[in-house]
């Protein structure tokens, strides 16, 4: 059985540095910025660049956007599902999963086919249109993990129990879900929101196809015309990633004393 | 489920139960049964706009040929060798006895790296594997191996199936570790005792009862590498001709010349992202049947 343990080192270790080569070796090039020494001239570079500043804002609003529009879609349909219409399930389970078949640059050229400046709904018509449309884009690749952190969320507190009593107490439906249910299931909600982050804030194919002025498609500008600021935006892109995931880490910890006020 | 209260005025609690969920259905058909239907309906209609099979014909040819089949490869390649060493990592960490809190770095870490990518893990792989990449310089100057010079390119088939790894061996791990959490120890302690080698544990027990949800995971992976294009276009701009990359090309710039010769190449994505998802579906279905 020793043995046993020794080849289950040898095989984390080999995987580990499979992992954490890329990560050492793109900081340590985005440090060579200047000749000679070290430096993160690369970063500052990247930081003063004023198209940086003004892609990745609207990348973090449009992403925002995703998740608000995402929770005011799907909280009350599974709400209701659950409470009322709990046949609707398994339809809602398949519209869900749908974004992980249907590949995002097929999704764009739907839309850009069906929502054209001579459509009865001219999405890509306007600025402010295309702007919409990459947020309901956003919502879309996001459907699948909101709908399974809102559903668990739910699934951790008694609705029909929580309903009933509000409902005695006066409430109407829209205060139900507002502020007893939404409250309830809030570190579930978070979680979504954090994970819906991560994917939205340097998506490319969506945004780039859509013509808008996002963080991905600038990314993919810099990596074609500079040599060390796409290592300096790998890594940050990373620390982003690493910060909206481990936020999601951080709720997990808090998740059973919210629904411990149902018992 | 009892209704409480639905029958004090059962019209108005049904629509608002209506009200609730439309949103979610209008938004379902808006963005994404109507664009897609619309989308692949396209593919049998003609520039004259009438029915034809003129573009589904139109996709064999060479190029179209080769993009389907070297993204088939790509997209089979980093999901087998995704699935294999993400198995293997995962029972080295759960099974191996390693430290415990060894498992949650690494759960944590797959959270991360499945995400991580896209053009930023492309600039990652070049400032590592690049002409001028950490890896590529230690390897000339200190062990004299030329990487490039014996055929290394990042810019393709091996490449890409290196740098698509990054992504599927972190979701593999994430996926399969609870199928391995479900082995019970009394399987193994029982093979044990009848005189069963570790070998022979997994020769006729561990590895048949994960095999589904590795077959599953497989085809789930194999769907997440075939749509993948930030990735690729990171990496070689528009120069490596798969099929996302040449869908791409047409999106942007009429590449093909052929509006209907796009929407066919789309489904052809979509029938086999949908195949390897529906063999996903069955067979973790089935194998939710030992997880109890």
């Amino acid at each position: 059985m020793k043995q046993n343990r020794f080849w289950a080192w040898v095989v984390f270790l080999a995987g580990a540095a499979y992992f954490i080569v890329p990560l050492v070796a793109t900081f340590e090039f985005s440090l060579r910025m200047r000749r000679g020494y070290y430096s993160f001239d690369s970063y500052a570079s990247v930081f003063s660049d004023p198209n940086f500043q003004t892609t990745f804002g609207y990348s973090v609003v449009i992403g925002i956007l995703a998740i608000i529009v995402g929770i005011v879609v799907v909280v009350p349909a599974v709400y209701f599902v659950r409470l009322r219409m709990p046949w609707l399930r398994p339809v809602m389970e398949f519209i869900t999963l749908l974004p992980l078949i249907i590949p995002a640059i097929i999704l764009v050229y739907g839309y850009i086919r069906l929502y054209n400046s001579s459509s009865i709904i001219p999405f890509t018509g306007s600025a402010l249109g295309t702007d919409i449309l990459l947020v309901f884009a956003y919502v879309t690749l996001a459907l699948p993990y909101t709908y399974r952190a809102v559903d668990t969320g739910m699934r951790t507190i008694d609705v029909q129990t929580l309903t009933e009593a509000a409902q005695i107490a006066g409430a109407n439906t829209v205060q139900i879900i507002t502020a007893i249910i939404l409250p309830n299931i809030l570190v579930a909600v978070l979680s979504g929101a954090f994970l819906t982050f991560a994917i939205v804030i340097g998506e490319f194919t969506i945004a780039s196809l859509l013509n808008r002025p996002a963080f991905g498609p600038y990314l993919q500008n810099i990596g074609a015309n500079r040599a060390y600021e796409p290592a300096a935006l790998a890594i940050i892109s990373f620390i982003i990633t690493w910060g909206a995931m481990g936020m999601i880490n951080v709720l997990g910890h808090f998740a059973p004393r919210t629904s411990a006020r149902t018992d | 489920m009892t209704q409480p209260a639905a029958a004090a005025s059962p019209r108005r609690r049904l629509s608002f139960e209506w009200l609730g969920v439309a949103p979610f259905i209008v938004f379902a058909l808006m963005f994404l049964a109507f664009p897609t239907l619309y989308l692949l309906a396209g593919a049998f209609i003609g520039r004259d706009g009438q029915f034809t099979f003129d573009n589904i014909a139109a996709l064999f040819t060479d190029q179209i040929i080769a993009a389907y089949w070297i993204s088939i490869r790509i997209s089979g390649a980093s999901a087998i060798l995704g699935a294999a060493i993400g198995l293997a990592m995962a029972l080295a960490i759960i099974r191996g006895r390693l430290p415990a809190p060894l498992r949650a770095a690494v759960m944590t870490f797959s959270g991360v790296a499945s995400n991580f990518a896209g053009v930023p893990l492309a600039f990652a792989f070049i400032a590592t594997l690049g002409r001028l990449g950490l890896v590529t310089i230690i390897l000339k100057t200190v062990f004299g191996f030329d990487l490039y010079r014996a055929g290394f390119n990042l810019l393709s088939f091996w490449g890409l199936t290196l740098t698509y790894l990054y992504f599927q061996i972190p979701l593999m791990l994430l996926i399969i570790a609870p199928a391995i959490d479900g082995l019970k120890k009394e399987w193994s302690e029982a093979a044990q005792i009848l005189g069963a080698s570790p070998w022979q544990f997994w020769r006729y027990i561990g590895l048949p009862i994960l095999w589904p949800s590795v077959l599953g995971t497989l085809s789930l992976l194999f769907a997440n590498a075939f749509g993948a294009i930030a990735t690729a276009y990171g990496l070689t701009g528009s120069s490596l001709n798969i099929v996302p990359i040449l869908l791409y090309a047409q999106i942007r710039g009429d590449a093909l010349q052929n509006p209907g010769l796009g929407a066919a190449l789309a489904l052809g994505m979509v029938l086999i992202t949908a195949c390897a998802n529906i063999i996903y579906l069955v067979i973790s279905a089935r194998a939710e049947r030992w997880m109890k």
